[in-house]
């Protein structure tokens, strides 16, 4: 890797984000392996909207730096880049394929994209997807670099040429972490408020051109995945509960009763 | 025969519980185990380890974790050892020390596992939030699974056979991603995720000093304190008691939830607890067509109420 001194250090912040169903969606399975998209609403899953407005708070306090939004997925993920365009990054770049990638073969992907873009310095990502879960990427994607990266960071801050990030680790406790950059920062709940897009932001991202990449392009697909999804199913439901009639007082004391004598949990 | 590894995980020396689930899930595959340990003496954890093959204890001048480090040990021990698989808790450090294991080993890694098949390789975890469930198979030479919390039954081992003692060194090279200071929390909480029993408040606690009445009563029970989204939002409560969808996902045997309307991403954080009890005003909200048992009455009543009684029957 070339020697990036502290002024080009931040010049090109990026960005990965997901497009993800809506937190409000029902999600049902179709043939088993795959979801029904007829009638879901895609958002930027909420962790990479965190992540998107500590990269725009990084480049207003670094003028001259650009941010870079990047996403994986098929046509419709361009929505999900204008929102962050709307936002005010400066760039996006689609990396375009319907393949279903394992973990490691979307860092993989990923990585060769932002290497082969620009010098990367700062790049921001979400903790998780909300739609597999999968708590990996951002690691997989910084070892990929060589680079490093902490998660669920909740205070991110560049001083002295490094960056200070603070990350919640058990009920309360914090751990503080120092990283030279380039490197990863998965952002958490806490981080910050992301910002709306204005109408003015709108408007201007419609007329950036989004640079498109595709995966055969980069010559990755699902031939190379070593982790297999099977099956997707909806979890057993839990039958109707009951409400406990009576007195407040004595209807307390019948949950106390049952939660000893029937449920077995206290 | 495949070679499983465990990693074991401290907390200040002290053994997390949910390391016997993990033990237990080993132990029942029948195969050969091996559990890694950062520790300076492993005799306080070998009443725990019985009935293994191995203990690996990993011996160093400073064994404080560092992801780096610990992974590129871990990475050595599965290497010399010949581990086929390797298990660890989906806490915290879970996160994120695996998946640095899982690109130093050249592995693969699911992530918060309800179930896993260590003969086939396959696990189901929640996606979509708990909204589904999926099952992976991991075909790398090397599988990796983080087991969240309280969902494999812990099974008492009636071995007695002490295992082997295998000691290996740290690694000390680079520290790319460095740790330079832990601030632990003032109050001592218990952690959510490894919870039995929570007690969480929503909008309808109104203020951030009502969540007393429900500290006091999570101390009768020894239990966690939550929240909603709706009460950390309105400043009631940290973002680190946010129970959901961009919160924590808990999984205690009994879950009270009091004030909280139920909304879907609330639920999908708490669904999996054995019992969920609500405590509401409003007899139409979607909570009580989740919880197993419910009671309609204003929380500023009940709460305190049910103080009493759990404090009059747990004496």
């Amino acid at each position: 890797m070339n020697f990036v001194d502290f002024q080009e250090v931040l010049v090109n912040i990026y960005v990965c984000i997901k497009q993800v169903p809506d937190t409000e969606a029902s999600i049902l399975v179709k043939d088993g392996r795959s979801i029904n998209e007829a009638a879901i609403k895609w958002i930027v899953s909420p962790y990479d909207e965190y992540a998107v407005e500590e990269a725009l708070k990084l480049k207003e306090k670094n003028p001259g730096s650009t941010v870079t939004a990047v996403c994986l997925g098929p046509e419709r993920v361009q929505n999900a880049l204008r929102t962050a365009l709307a936002m005010g990054a400066d760039r996006a770049v689609h990396v375009e394929g319907n393949a279903a990638l394992d973990y490691q073969n979307t860092a993989l992907a990923l990585a060769q994209v932002i290497r082969a873009d620009k010098e990367f310095g700062v790049i921001f990502m979400g903790k998780q997807a909300i739609d597999d879960d999968a708590y990996q990427l951002h690691i997989l994607l910084a070892e990929e670099l060589a680079i490093p990266a902490a998660t669920n960071v909740t205070a991110f801050a560049f001083e002295n040429q490094a960056v200070k990030v603070e990350r919640e680790i058990d009920e309360g406790a914090k751990e503080m972490i120092e990283m030279a950059v380039p490197c990863i920062v998965a952002a958490a709940k806490g981080l910050n408020t992301p910002r709306y897009a204005s109408m003015m932001g709108i408007m201007k991202a419609k007329k950036i051109e989004i640079k498109k990449i595709t995966l055969s392009e980069i010559g990755i697909d699902e031939s190379q995945n070593r982790i297999r999804l099977l099956k997707l199913s909806a979890p057993a439901e839990k039958p109707q509960g009951r409400v406990i009639p009576g007195e407040a007082a004595d209807a307390v004391r019948e949950l106390v009763r049952l939660l000893r004598e029937e449920a077995k949990v206290i | 025969m495949a070679n499983i590894g465990l990693y074991i995980e401290l907390k200040e020396g002290v053994f997390k519980k949910s390391n016997r689930e993990l033990l237990s899930l080993a132990r029942k595959s029948g195969q050969p185990v091996h559990a890694v340990l950062f520790c300076p003496d492993v005799q306080p954890y070998l009443e725990e380890l019985k009935g293994i093959q191995t203990v690996i204890q990993v011996q160093g001048a400073d064994l404080t974790y560092q992801p780096d480090r610990y992974a590129r040990t871990l990475a050595a021990v599965i290497h010399e050892f010949k581990l086929d698989i390797f298990c660890g808790i989906f806490s915290a450090q879970g996160k994120d020390l695996f998946p640095r294991l899982a690109a130093k080993a050249k592995a693969s890694l699911v992530n918060d596992c309800l179930a896993v098949d260590l003969d086939t390789r396959k696990a189901i975890k929640p996606v979509y939030s708990g909204k589904l469930l999926a099952e992976y198979q991991i075909d790398a030479s090397t599988a990796l699974f983080t087991i969240r919390p309280n969902v494999i039954a812990v099974e008492t081992t009636t071995a007695t056979k002490a295992p082997e003692i295998k000691t290996v060194a740290l690694d000390n090279g680079e520290l790319q991603t460095k740790i330079i200071s832990v601030e632990k929390s003032a109050s001592k909480k218990i952690d959510l995720t490894e919870a039995e029993i929570i007690v969480s408040g929503g909008r309808a606690m109104k203020g951030k000093e009502n969540f007393t009445i429900l500290e006091d009563l999570a101390k009768v029970l020894n239990g966690g304190i939550g929240a909603s989204r709706a009460a950390v939002d309105a400043g009631f409560a940290s973002a680190d008691m946010q129970v959901g969808q961009t919160g924590k996902v808990v999984n205690p045997k009994l879950y009270i939830a009091c004030g909280i309307s139920g909304a879907i991403q609330h639920f999908v954080g708490m669904k999996t607890s054995k019992i969920i009890v609500a405590v509401n005003k409003d007899p139409e909200a979607p909570i009580f067509k989740k919880a197993d048992y419910g009671i309609v009455g204003d929380l500023f009543t009940i709460v305190p109420l049910l103080k009493k009684e759990f404090k009059k029957v747990l004496s």
